[in-house]
């Protein structure tokens, strides 16, 4: 048997476990490691310009491929750094093995330079973490981290590895284990069959149904299911933000997104309904307002693949823990065979409701905001602009703010995985790192991050790795000069008292500093320029073009919850107007 | 209500600060917590006691399974059950106190394990409320120092928490 060296091992592994790309930074208790990585080509290791970076393009990388993201950081710092986009992954149920560099296992727990207690800081963001202490361990370990992220609920695991485990001088057997088995672990994929017969028939029996979908079906592969179901039924369906492109943005039975910046008709539909059909999504606060309010008529069925997540904020009347993919099929299969078909005067009524809602105050019928129009450029407009350009198809990730809602609800994804996006910790920076993730994926596709003038500086460094590495992306920075989403806020709740939300002229101009990276920058300000800028933007499809466009600041993102206390039908349609 | 659950850990470092952290990330209550290896050296077996409605127990039980350490789960106060916890208390007993103590100790069946001049030391086992009953029994001011093991439990009859 060939014998290699802890850091060998640790490459060798990686490969093996089929990863590709690898993200990191280098240093001191990752030196052996790095030196490994220089004596072999099967994994390709990208250099970021700080770790955040790399666990936000790792991350991306896995929610455009539905692969593991793979991270290598070293001790210390290093570590440190990666936790927000750990944290990230972790909100979202991102499939990530996170390597972290540790001293030596002689200096642990001896404040030894750039020590930090990884297992103790990332425990509570991490599905699950390793020490390897034993070089002898590492590619068990690495098949195990694996297999621990990538299935049940998917999440980031963390393998810390002392300096000495990676020493060049000691060498070991290398076997990488053909089946992981781990006694204390084996998630459900299939759904009780009880519960999923208890739920097709009362999914039947609905006269106002809803189905509630979210990032689960994504990460489970169930978008044709769901769409399945949905056309058998002729139900109406909504996504949840991190469920968008599960079900075709375009199609008529989707009602828009739900939740805090959801649409009219999708969250008056949910107040409405009296059967809800939830799958791959948690009842998050962003969605339900105020849960005693939630969905008063509603029975509610909930498959999710994590026990945990049923019935944690709101009660679920018929549980069924499972894979999204093989609940929804054996639905689907059950429905086929009984030969039953849903209440069609009930339905019929239910659907003439919804489309009078819909032409009351729906976002794509019935505009929520005015005009753009020479200098005043609605951020609205540059979003469908976007969508018209890049005809529905580009990779769209974002940041976090106003901008992020905006392209949430205008740019209507056709697919899943298209929409890469921070739903649950609302990272900012998380945007131009994750570009760079889908762009590595997929670098015949369009990738755009949009983004503001805010959250693009927290992550601006990778403009250099966007160079290096030759991913073109495209930026789309909705200028509005200001934390927006945060005096949006202000102006609704602290009577416009923007504290600490205006950068005072001390803005970057954007169009030089994507220069000095040597990217190509564009300066829109008037609306009639920006068709053909965005055009000429895509066009240049091998360099990344940094598209500053300055959009009115006065914009608010509607329809918005009334909070606290409201349910979900009470919404803010307009700054005046009111449900 | 208070509810006394048991888990089979793996043996593994750092496995304990995860269920300990889990409580505390999540804001549920650790009320006593005792833990050793069982007779299969690669398991631990954890009792806690804690507090809650139906709905907060379900969530912990659910959040307990989800650690990928953990084993298996049991809520002990679901079934009938045993529970005991062990005391160890040194109280003052000198002059005409002492012969006073020594006949707490014996209503609760407690054992004195230890003698000084002043006092006594004494071993109580049973459920905690009977620990509760004889610190209470105790003249007030009395009591230098109280060690208690914990709730540990098993349930009744057949059922068993094994791999
Ligand atoms: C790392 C981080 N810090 C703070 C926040 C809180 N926050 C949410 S939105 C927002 C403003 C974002 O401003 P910008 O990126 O310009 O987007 P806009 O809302 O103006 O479109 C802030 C500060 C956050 N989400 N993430
Ligand atoms: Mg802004």
């Amino acid at each position: 048997m060939e014998l290699l060296s802890g850091g060998d091992i640790l490459i060798r592994a990686l490969h093996d476990a089929g990863i590709k790309h690898l993200w990191g930074y280098p240093g001191g208790a990752a030196l052996h490691i790095y030196d490994a990585i220089f004596r072999q080509d099967k994994v390709n290791h990208i250099l970021v310009r700080h770790e955040q970076a790399a666990v936000h393009a790792a991350d991306a990388y896995a929610r455009v491929t539905g692969e593991v993201g793979a991270v290598l950081v070293t001790s210390g710092p290093g570590a440190t750094n990666a936790i927000t986009g750990i944290a990230t992954a972790y909100m979202d149920s991102i499939p990530l093995v996170v390597i972290s560099g540790q001293v030596t296992q002689d200096k642990i727990g001896d404040d030894a330079f750039q020590e930090t207690d990884m297992i103790g800081v990332s425990r509570p963001i991490v599905k699950h973490s390793y020490l390897v202490k034993r070089q002898e361990d590492i590619a068990e370990t690495i098949a195990k981290a694996f297999y621990v992220a990538s299935t049940g609920r998917p999440g980031p695991v963390v393998v810390d590895i002392p300096k000495d485990v990676t020493d060049p001088n000691v060498k070991v057997a290398y076997k990488f284990p053909e089946k992981v088995k781990i006694r204390s672990y084996q998630p459900t994929t299939k759904g009780h069959s009880g519960q999923i017969k208890r739920a097709v028939k009362q999914l039947l029996a609905a006269k106002k149904p809803m189905i509630y979908a979210g990032g689960g079906v994504i990460m489970a592969n169930a978008s044709e299911q769901l769409r399945e179901l949905a056309r058998l039924l002729n139900y109406p369906v909504t996504n949840t933000l991190m469920g968008l492109g599960s079900y075709p943005g375009s199609d008529r039975q989707f009602l828009g997104m739900l939740g805090m910046h959801g649409t009219f008709e999708s969250n008056t539909a949910m107040h409405h309904a009296d059967v809800i059909l939830a799958v791959g999504a948690r009842f998050d606060d962003r969605v339900t307002n105020t849960p005693s309010k939630f969905c008063p008529n509603a029975t509610i069925i909930h498959i999710d693949i994590d026990p945990t997540s049923i019935s944690k904020t709101v009660m679920a009347d018929i549980p069924i823990v499972g894979s999204c993919e093989v609940v929804l099929a054996d639905m689907i299969e059950q429905i086929k065979e009984s030969g039953k078909k849903p209440d069609s005067e009930a339905l019929a009524a239910w659907w003439e409701q919804i489309e009078e809602w819909r032409s009351r105050h729906g976002l794509y019928t019935a505009p929520r905001h005015g005009p753009s129009g020479g200098d005043i450029i609605k951020p609205q407009d540059v979003i469908k602009m976007l969508h018209k350009v890049t005809e529905g198809k580009a990779y769209v990730t974002s940041d976090v703010g106003q901008h992020q809602m905006f392209a949430a609800q205008y740019y209507l994804f056709d697919n899943p995985r298209q929409w890469v996006n921070s739903g649950g910790l609302g990272t900012m920076g998380f945007g131009l790192p994750a570009a760079m993730g889908a762009k590595m994926a997929f670098p015949q596709s369009d990738v755009a991050c949009v983004t503001g003038e805010g959250s693009i500086q927290m992550c601006i460094q990778e403009l250099s790795s966007l160079t290096q590495h030759q991913l073109p992306v495209k930026i789309i920075n909705l200028n509005n000069q200001a934390l927006g989403m945060v005096k949006q806020w202000q102006d609704m709740q602290y009577g416009s008292r923007y504290s600490h939300i205006l950068y005072e002229d001390s803005l970057p101009d954007f169009v030089k500093l994507a220069e000095a990276y040597g990217h190509v920058g564009m300066k829109v300000k008037r609306y009639e320029d920006l068709e053909a800028a965005m055009r000429e933007c895509f066009a240049m499809k091998d360099r990344t073009v940094f598209m500053d466009i300055y959009v009115d600041p006065s914009e608010h993102v509607y329809p918005m919850h009334v909070a606290p206390n409201g349910s979900m039908r009470d919404l803010w349609l307009s700054k005046t107007e009111r449900t | 209500m208070k509810r006394i659950i048991s888990i089979l850990l793996e043996n593994e470092p750092g496995a304990l600060s995860r269920v300990v952290g889990l409580f505390s990330q999540r804001g549920y209550n650790i009320d006593t917590l005792t833990v050793a290896p069982t007779e299969d050296k690669t398991l631990s077996r954890l009792t806690l006691t804690t507090h809650g409605d139906d709905k907060i127990i379900e969530q912990i039980t659910k959040q307990l399974n989800k650690l990928i350490d953990v084993v298996k789960v049991m809520d002990l106060t679901e079934g009938p059950h045993i529970e005991r916890e062990l005391m160890l208390l040194k109280v003052k007993a000198g002059g005409a106190q002492r012969a006073e103590v020594k006949r707490c100790v014996d209503i609760f069946r407690g054992q004195i394990v230890d003698v000084s001049p002043s006092g006594y030391t004494v071993q109580v086992t049973g459920n905690s409320e009977k620990l509760d009953a004889f610190i209470a029994s105790l003249p007030e001011g009395d009591i230098v120092e109280v060690v208690r093991s914990g709730v540990s439990g098993l349930s009744r009859g057949e059922k068993s928490l094994r791999l």
